[in-house]
């Protein structure tokens, strides 16, 4: 699965992307933040409030609570600031 | 075309002749340009604005559908930058066609109120010398929510 990083997230992970594959305990897009987070530490700095993490699977912005199963891409950011 | 993403600067003036070109007989157009602040108490040099392109034109398609049927609009566009923009320049332009004007001034303000908490753009303040990325206000995600009741 790819993981996309936007914003002051892609900063300060120094990379845009990752191609990951969770263990199958991963089962929901928060599982899948705290397992980036335990699993490299700048991602856990980065991560560290998850309050300010937002997410899109395959292109549709979705709940932490939302199952990754079967998605191709998640991408992580910050809020959004547009307009 | 209703959503442009673009890097390039665009002409607010000649973007509201051609949309009132075709007016289809419409009592109303609403056009908001947004552009880029610097104000003298917090002066700015560019503003960088990060975007996801394939959510982006997703996400502003179904706002457009959402305002098209709630308020129902005869036409929207919306025109959004990324990249790097110097102060002055606009950042986003709104147009709405509707039979009356409420429609039109009320279809313009709901998309611009979600595209600031609901588009996938990041803004990026570069003050000469140190770069800060713009948080996201609490009252933008009020001034969408109200549209929820």
């Amino acid at each position: 699965m790819k993981v996309m990083y936007f914003a002051w997230l892609r900063e300060r992970l120094n990379r845009s992307e990752d191609e990951v594959s969770p263990p199958p305990e991963v089962v929901t897009v928060a599982d899948m933040i705290d397992w980036l987070a335990e699993n490299d530490e700048a991602a856990g700095l980065a991560m560290e409030k998850r309050s300010l993490i937002r997410a899109a699977l395959d292109e549709e912005i979705v709940s932490p609570d939302t199952p990754i199963a079967g998605a191709k891409t998640l991408a992580l950011f910050p809020p959004m600031t547009g307009g | 075309m209703r959503v442009r993403l673009q890097a390039d600067i665009f002409d607010p003036g000649a973007e509201t002749n051609a949309f009132l070109e075709e007016a289809h007989g419409a009592g109303a157009a609403v056009t908001f340009t947004g552009l880029v602040r610097s104000l003298p108490d917090d002066p700015i040099a560019t503003l960088t604005l990060e975007h996801y392109p394939a959510l982006a034109e997703k996400q502003i398609g179904k706002m457009i559908d959402e305002a098209v049927t709630r308020f129902s609009l005869m036409r929207v566009e919306v025109i959004h930058r990324y990249g790097t923009m110097k102060p002055g320049e606009p950042i986003v332009q709104v147009m709405t066609l509707a039979p009356h004007r409420r429609a039109a001034f009320e279809g313009a303000e709901f998309l611009m109120d979600y595209l600031k908490t609901s588009a996938p753009f990041w803004k990026k303040e570069e003050t000469g010398g140190s770069d800060r990325w713009v948080d996201a206000r609490a009252e933008d995600d009020l001034a969408q929510e109200r549209w929820q009741k």
